[in-house]
């Protein structure tokens, strides 16, 4: 029995359970758990004050039959979309030159002069995109200065386009590195391969270099378009009235109207419309990928 | 002109529009003038000399310090627990429970706050600093992970094996051959960790209560015009400061994997 | 038979369904040099690891030194293991690294001090003892991680494809020095290795492993020049085989009918598994020679024709296809200084004897 009960203690699988219970009992009871009960809640009636144990699909149907709601939720995923495009389309060629043209002991300077705009002070950073996209900004004031136009132009702050640039901005190493990391993981034999056997540089990079980093390509759209359609600190200072995200009217319906079963409902509404657009995404891009083989 | 010197001309602009924002930090932290435009008015250092003293700001700073560290302390001995789990041993749900545990890192942090909330106020937990610590923890957790992975997967497996054949025993085997190989990493997911946390506003706004934390501070000194150029100075000593912390980080990481004779693969992530 | 050290009981290692140890049953005696010897994924590392304490038999009993292991963990078995990438300490001096394994030992601080020198002269290491340990080349890390295991004074030392990592001249040089250590310390070692050569090389005893089980266990000479299954032929050198037919028994052995070289009568010794009726006759390069003009075979002799030649300086290697067989046979001649190098489709007569040859299923 105690040689049993050894044999337990030893093996793999109860150690590693052993190990992995006080982060994963930490995110069941902090994550899994307000999670659910968000979910929960968004079915329950909302009493003022108080939650009432009512179960309705009221709070769905109030969310997707307001005008505002629906504008608001619509906008949110065309800006995710946007900035997600944006973002790895402009990363691409950053990751391909990091990985294919920088020597390899450079390498960690560049990924550590991407990284760190990304960790400072996010907030000054989306106030500061107010500063150079304002009536008296830094591109007005230089664009008027090189007489490229008569007057400063409007278009560019407290609107979609605004929220747009500054989260192109924000999520930009994002998209760098799972692309980065892909690229890294080529082995660059297959290039000269593709090369000796006849193809250009280009049709090389069509035919074998963009079908092997499609993997940190879709890690990349990913990781940037879920969490851009939860930011709420970038259309609250950028976007102005018709900029407004999704996240701004949760933060309305939750600590200003107290309503927690709207905000919840409208919070699940768009965390269900992200995933299956993601879904959708990655069972479209295996299809692509199947496709070419 | 090569293709090569076209793709670094790209990067290179792409790095000028990466750091836009933060040179224009110290420009207008040092304008003599409350309006945050060209053209600038003189220099001051008054922005400076006018947030010592700011009973409210010290308070933020404090809280936010006590906020950053508890976070930094508890999502890297959690960080610990789950990469060494995950790179050293396989057990049933592995990848649905790693996953749970790295969600946060592509939930919108809003979510987090408001689900957070709910539960919080629902068992009738008064919000404070010790919440924002909570939220912060869950955020920073997966981060810590991801570095730790990195300095546990370079770790010869067979280091431990010897020191365990050599008469040591598990415990012993950690302390004395694990922990110091994979020290680097742990300081490195400590200064990261801080840094996240020092610079979360979402999960502050939401749980902080009345307790303002540096980045809630900002955020509310913003509506009042007379109030950003101050607000400028503290973020360009704010952007220093987690350069430098992000620098020993990188320093560290590196040189635990060169310790443990490793390769280095590059970045945080 | 010297005092068994180890003894191995129909020990079975299961990982989920894959059937690693089919049933290993032997005996290892003190001081041997004993070889795991085998191709990837035959088990070797296993067994050798479920010696060592790291994997525990899912059937089956291991005793070492007469006292059964069962339950008893790789940190308490008077084992010491020399591991493939050598495990070196990356934080810890070379001296640290040595000493690693006294931690707990009661001797006073001087005394430890004084083994870890012993050892680091032993193993040729003397004055390296402040050096970082991953400043070390490979044959030093190998030689730290010996006086590593060796300080500690098991009763087995057990080395996991211990010279792999290295180059050819360290290699064999290391061969040599493995070898002096062993007599020097007197201690059983064990060793696994898929390289045939070194395992003839260094050891008392080889067991040859396939798919989890012994196929042959034998002394290296034995082994090589008497191999039980064309398996183990196949696998130690090269070996060339025949068709062949079993004509009859007699009092001492067989008659046979070898395709190309015609009658023979076979020992007993040389059919270990008493194959009859249709078999193969196996036997090695060097045992054929070529005869030149003029020469006259001391046994046996058949002809044949030069279909390949491969030079290697101190030999060459021809392909003879012999009168009446399909395929060509293998045979090696030293180059001595005279001997003329033939060109391929010369013809020639192949000098062989009955007594080379191995009879298989």
């Amino acid at each position: 029995m105690a040689n049993r009960l050894h044999r337990l203690g030893r093996s793999e699988a109860a150690n590693g359970l052993v190990l992995v219970s006080p982060p994963a009992i930490f995110a069941v009871l902090l994550l899994a758990a307000p999670l659910g009960l968000l979910f929960l809640y968004s079915f329950l009636t909302d009493g003022y004050l108080t939650i009432l144990w009512e179960f309705t699909f009221q709070n769905y149907r109030d969310a997707w039959s307001d005008p505002l709601v629906r504008t608001v939720m619509l906008r949110s995923l065309g800006v995710s979309m946007m900035v997600t495009a944006i973002t790895v389309l402009l990363a691409f060629p950053v990751a391909y030159f990091v990985s294919f043209h920088v020597r390899p002991d450079r390498k960690s300077l560049w990924l550590f002069l991407i990284t760190i705009p990304f960790w400072t002070s996010y907030l000054i950073r989306v106030f500061l995109w107010k500063v150079i996209l304002g009536y008296n900004g830094v591109l007005n004031s230089g664009l008027l200065g090189l007489g490229l136009i008569d007057e400063p132009l409007t278009f560019i702050l407290y609107n979609v386009n605004a929220v747009v640039i500054t989260l192109a901005h924000a999520y930009a190493p994002f998209a760098i590195l799972p692309i980065f990391v892909a690229l890294e993981k080529i082995d660059r034999s297959l290039l000269e391969a593709g090369r000796d056997l006849g193809e250009s540089d280009l049709m090389t990079f069509w035919r074998v270099t963009l079908p092997l980093s499609m993997s940190g390509v879709v890690a990349a759209v990913l990781i940037v378009f879920i969490p851009t359609i939860g930011d709420y600190v970038t259309p609250q200072l950028v976007g102005g009235p018709e900029g407004r995200m999704v996240a701004n009217i949760i933060h309305l319906q939750y600590l200003r109207l107290d309503n927690y079963p709207a905000g919840s409902a409208i919070a699940v509404s768009a965390m269900v419309m992200v995933t299956a657009i993601s879904l959708l995404f990655l069972f479209l891009n295996r299809r692509f990928l199947r496709g070419r083989k | 002109m090569t293709a090569a010197r076209w793709f670094k001309m790209y990067a290179l602009g792409y790095l000028v529009f990466l750091y836009a924002p933060i040179l224009l930090l110290p420009i207008f932290a040092f304008n003599d003038g409350t309006i945050i435009a060209f053209p600038l008015q003189g220099f001051t250092t008054k922005w400076f000399s006018q947030m010592f003293g700011n009973a409210t700001l010290a308070l933020a700073v404090k809280n936010s310090l006590i906020i950053a560290v508890s976070s930094a302390v508890l999502a890297t001995c959690l960080g610990v627990f789950a990469a060494r789990a995950a790179t050293r041993y396989t057990f049933p749900g592995k990848g649905g429970i790693i996953g749970l545990i790295m969600l946060p890192l592509v939930l919108p942090e809003i979510i987090v706050a408001v689900s957070l909330l709910g539960v919080l106020l629902g068992l009738g937990v008064s919000l404070g600093i010790w919440t924002v610590i909570l939220g912060h923890v869950l955020i920073c957790t997966p981060y810590a992970i991801a570095i730790l992975n990195s300095a546990f997967q370079s770790l010869d497996r067979s280091l431990e094996e010897a020191a365990y054949d050599l008469g040591e025993s598990r415990l012993s085997t950690f302390r004395l051959i694990i922990l110091p190989l994979v020290a680097p990493g742990i300081v490195s997911s400590l200064l990261i960790s801080f840094t996240i946390s020092l610079d979360e506003f979402i999960i502050a706004f939401f749980l902080a209560g009345t307790e303002p934390t540096l980045p809630v501070y900002i955020f509310s000194q913003f509506r009042f015009p007379q109030a950003v150029p101050a607000i400028m100075a503290l973020g360009t000593i704010l952007v220093l400061l987690s350069i430098m912390l992000l620098a020993i980080a990188e320093y560290f990481r590196r040189r635990g994997i060169a310790k443990s004779g490793g390769k280095d693969t590059g970045g945080f992530l | 038979m010297k005092r068994p050290i180890i003894e191995l009981e129909n020990v079975q290692k299961y990982y989920g369904d894959y059937h690693a140890l089919r049933g290993i049953t032997t005996t290892i005696g003190e001081g041997e040099f004993f070889s795991l010897l085998g191709p990837s994924g035959c088990g070797k590392t296993t067994l050798l690891r479920t010696i060592a304490g790291f994997e525990d038999p899912s059937s089956g009993v291991l005793k070492i030194d007469g006292k059964d292991m069962d339950g008893v963990p790789a940190n308490v078995r008077p084992t010491n293991m020399v591991f493939q990438s050598y495990a070196i300490f990356p934080h810890l001096t070379v001296e640290e690294n040595v000493g690693f394994g006294l931690r707990r030992d009661p001797r006073s601080a001087a005394d430890k001090a004084r083994a870890v020198q012993e050892h680091l002269e032993m193993v040729g290491l003397k004055g390296y003892g402040k050096r970082a340990a991953h400043a070390l080349s490979g044959g030093q890390r190998q030689r730290v991680a010996l006086a590593r295991a060796l300080i500690l004074k098991p009763k087995v030392l057990l080395l996991d494809e211990p010279l792999s990592a290295l180059d050819k001249k360290m290699r064999e040089q290391m061969q040599v020095e493995l070898i002096r250590l062993q007599r020097q310390v007197g201690i059983t070692f064990i060793l696994v290795t898929h390289d045939q050569e070194e395992a003839l090389v260094m050891s008392d005893r080889i067991a040859v492993m396939f798919e989890g089980q012994i196929a042959q266990l034998d002394d290296p000479e034995t082994l090589y020049r008497l191999p039980k299954s064309r398996q183990v032929a196949d696998f130690i050198g090269t070996m060339n085989f025949l068709p062949a037919q079993v004509l009859s028994e007699t009092p001492d052995g067989f008659e046979v009918e070898v395709a190309g070289l015609g009658r023979a009568a076979l020992t007993a010794r040389q059919a270990p598994g008493r194959p009859t009726g249709d078999v193969a006759v196996g036997f090695r390069p060097e045992t054929l020679t070529i005869l030149y003009e003029g020469q006259q075979a001391a046994d046996r002799e058949s002809p044949g024709i030069v279909e390949e030649v491969v030079y290697y300086g101190d030999m060459t290697y021809y392909d003879v296809k012999l009168d009446g067989v399909a395929a060509p046979v293998r045979l090696s001649m030293r180059n001595v200084f005279g001997r003329p190098v033939l060109d391929r489709g010369t013809r020639t007569r192949v000098a062989w004897a009955p007594g080379a040859l191995v009879l298989f299923r």
